[in-house]
């Protein structure tokens, strides 16, 4: 037998009061750990560094849109750029690579985004310094797909696996045409793992993603492009009706699909040399210009981070610290009202030979048992809580969260209980180290 | 010699402001296995002589010595470990902690004394005042009778030379009351322990070979 047992005895006696007092613990640290771990994972998600690229070009508008919409895919895209701008890029002298992106497609199955892309893009690394691993191979064919961990998982789908998407994620719009699962990527931790990807070339292939050719022709002129003859020929005899049989979904029709016709919702740049000094000069040549905008995700994400998450974490750890302290304070009560029915068990004790500094070691002891051990369960708790919590949080944001995902400041955690746990005890100790032994026991 | 009172004095601060003397024990002695009834008219000062002895209040002056050693002589901590060693205590009631099993107050009473813990000592112990059946009751599931027993066998745990008890029968039967005084000086003499046993029965009282009036021996001076 020792202090901590005879801590533990006398919690097991106040058995109620005690384990109202650890749940309350609980469930503020229950809180407080949902909370750093959600945090944890979307400030990685967020962190500036998770990018294989240093630029990203789209429709003029919100720089936030843009990030949000092409790297994290959890905002619809704005209006789209003609593949000849794209064609332009790649050939600046300043660009290392460009990959055009298309998106705004949902898998028919498990709607999770699709983005149609060309090979390259699996080539630049999809956070700092990781590149993609595939099982099977990256695209190949038009109606290629290579699919995220999460939507492999999800839909059951694996190599040769066939799948329709819906229209811009309008429910019953399917399309006809069936892309083919060639490649199965590793997990990443990052939107990548619930994307379907598919050719860009299939994307483009699929009849009702060929636009009015009128829109296309006025899209072109606004981006300054001589457009072909060949091509106002087409619009006029589109503008007539149709033929019935007119809507034949033979793959063959869009083969000589023309490059003024095709469209891109965005494109990531990869700098030559410097990315960071060339990156900015770039992108200050394309936002000059009235087409596009370029921009660079870091530091747009790092102000959505403090903005938006920032603002939210900070006011999610100031309410659980509240309840923390509210708690502390619960805790605090319940043992100094135990105190007037204990003077007696530590008048016995002091008559034992105990010690006033062992009394006060035990009821120290008790309070400090109460707040780790609420707090123990208060782990467990906060991490089933984001288990139970991140099929909705996925479902309803994209974004992914382990529940066991372990955050570093979890640890920082018991060291403050074990202080909160000692401050609370004090004055309750206090008083059982000045408990007068004599009087005591004649009560 | 167990036991010895010097000049010991004692007095109450009363709530009006003025003292109330209740001890002035000139010479008082206690003889190794010595076993002495203490009788006297309540409020004489039976309980406050027992806690000056055990350390537990404070003289005014005058010195307690056991086994000797000037126990007023020390500082508190000492004064602790010395009561935890040397003395066993049994009160008139309500001696346990209720939360704790009649097995683990035996063993808390060896807790304190710094030499670890002895459950084949404590199951012995309660064996000897006859709950070897009842190792793993609480005092709340236990007769006070038993209860008594149980303290008794707590008191006796870390070998003490002198067993205080006072009034250890007052709330007990008359058959028990005998059984528990039986159990209380058999197991001192056995273990060579001094006994001052605090009772105002006098046919206990009786049962002692030597029985001290308080009032013969204390004289308090206003
Ligand atoms: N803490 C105290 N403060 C003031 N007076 C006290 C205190 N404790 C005891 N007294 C007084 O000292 C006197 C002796 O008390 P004590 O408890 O020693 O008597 P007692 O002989 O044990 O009586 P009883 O037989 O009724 O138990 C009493 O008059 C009591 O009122
Ligand atoms: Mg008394």
């Amino acid at each position: 037998m020792n202090l901590v047992t005879i801590a533990l005895k006398s919690i097991k006696q106040r058995f109620l009061s005690s384990s109202l007092t650890a749940l309350s613990v609980s469930l503020g640290v229950m809180l407080m750990v949902a909370v750093l771990v959600i945090n944890g994972v979307v400030t990685d998600l967020f962190s500036p560094q998770s990018f294989g690229f240093n630029l990203v070009v789209g429709p003029k508008g919100s720089d936030m849109s843009l990030a949000l919409s092409s790297i994290y895919r959890l905002e619809r895209s704005g209006e789209p750029l003609p593949y000849l701008f794209y064609k332009e890029l790649q050939e600046h002298p300043a660009v290392e690579k460009a990959v055009p992106i298309t998106i705004g497609d949902l898998t028919e199955q498990g709607e999770f985004p699709i983005v149609g892309t060309v090979s390259e893009f699996f080539e630049l690394d999809y956070a700092y310094k990781k590149p993609f691993r595939v099982r099977g191979s990256f695209l190949k064919t038009p109606w290629d797909a290579v699919i995220g961990s999460r939507v492999a998982a999800k839909n059951g789908w694996d190599i040769g696996s066939e799948f329709k998407l819906t229209h811009g994620g309008v429910k019953d719009h399917v399309h006809e045409e069936k892309f083919r699962v060639v490649g199965v990527l590793a997990p990443t931790g990052t939107p990548n793992d619930r994307t379907a990807f598919v050719s860009i070339a299939g994307f483009w292939g699929i009849s009702e993603h060929e636009k009015p050719l009128q829109e296309a022709i006025n899209r072109l002129e606004k981006f300054r492009y001589t457009v072909p003859q060949s091509l106002r020929d087409q619009a006029m005899k589109q503008k007539e009706p149709k033929k019935a049989d007119g809507h034949g979904h033979d793959h063959a029709d869009h083969a000589e699909l023309l490059d003024e016709q095709k469209e891109v919702t965005a494109i990531f740049l990869l700098t030559k040399g410097d990315t960071g000094f060339a990156g900015a000069i770039l992108a200050g040549e394309i936002n000059e210009d009235v087409r596009a905008m370029a921009i660079n995700p870091v530091p747009v994400m790092g102000r959505l981070m403090s903005l938006i998450v920032g603002n939210i974490r900070l006011m999610l750890l100031v309410l659980t610290s509240v309840i923390i302290a509210v708690s502390a304070v619960s805790i605090f009560v319940s043992i100094y009202n135990s105190m007037s029915d204990r003077r007696r068990e530590i008048g016995i004790m002091r008559a034992l030979g105990a010690r006033r500094e062992t009394v006060f070691t035990i009821i120290l002891a008790e309070s400090a048992l109460l707040c780790l051990g609420g707090g123990a369960i208060g782990l467990l708790l906060g991490h089933g809580l984001v288990a139970v919590a991140s099929p909705i949080i996925e479902s309803r944001s994209g974004i992914l969260i382990n529940p066991l995902a372990f955050e570093p400041m979890e640890l920082v955690l018991f060291p403050v209980l074990l202080v909160v746990g000692s401050l609370i005890g004090f004055l309750p100790g206090l008083a059982a180290y000045r408990t007068d032994v004599a009087a005591a026991l004649s009560e | 010699m167990s036991l010895v009172l010097d000049n010991l004095k004692k007095s109450y601060r009363e709530p009006g402001g003025g003292t109330i003397p209740v001890l002035n024990v000139t010479r008082f002695e206690l003889k190794t296995a010595e076993q002495v009834a203490l009788v006297g008219s309540s409020g004489g000062g039976k309980t406050t002589l027992l806690n000056v002895i055990a350390g537990i209040t404070t003289p005014d002056s005058g010195r307690v010595v056991i086994d000797n050693i000037d126990v007023t002589g020390l500082n508190e901590p000492s004064r602790d470990r010395f009561r935890a060693l040397k003395i066993g205590f049994v009160f008139q009631t309500f001696n346990l902690l209720p939360a704790f099993t009649a097995l683990e107050n035996v063993l808390l009473g060896m807790c304190f004394a710094g030499k670890g813990t002895d459950s084949h000592r404590a199951t012995d112990l309660l064996t000897r005042v006859g709950l070897g059946h009842r190792l793993h009751h609480r005092p709340p599931q236990l007769s006070v009778g038993e209860q008594q027993r149980v303290a008794v066998a707590r008191a006796l745990a870390n070998h003490p030379s002198l067993l205080l008890a006072d009034e250890p029968t007052a709330s007990v039967d008359i058959a028990n009351q005998n059984t528990i005084l039986d159990l209380i000086r058999d197991t001192c003499k056995e273990n060579n322990v001094s006994l001052l046993l605090v009772t105002h029965a006098p046919d206990i009282a009786a049962r002692f070979g030597r029985i001290e009036q308080l009032s013969d021996f204390n004289r308090p001076v206003t």
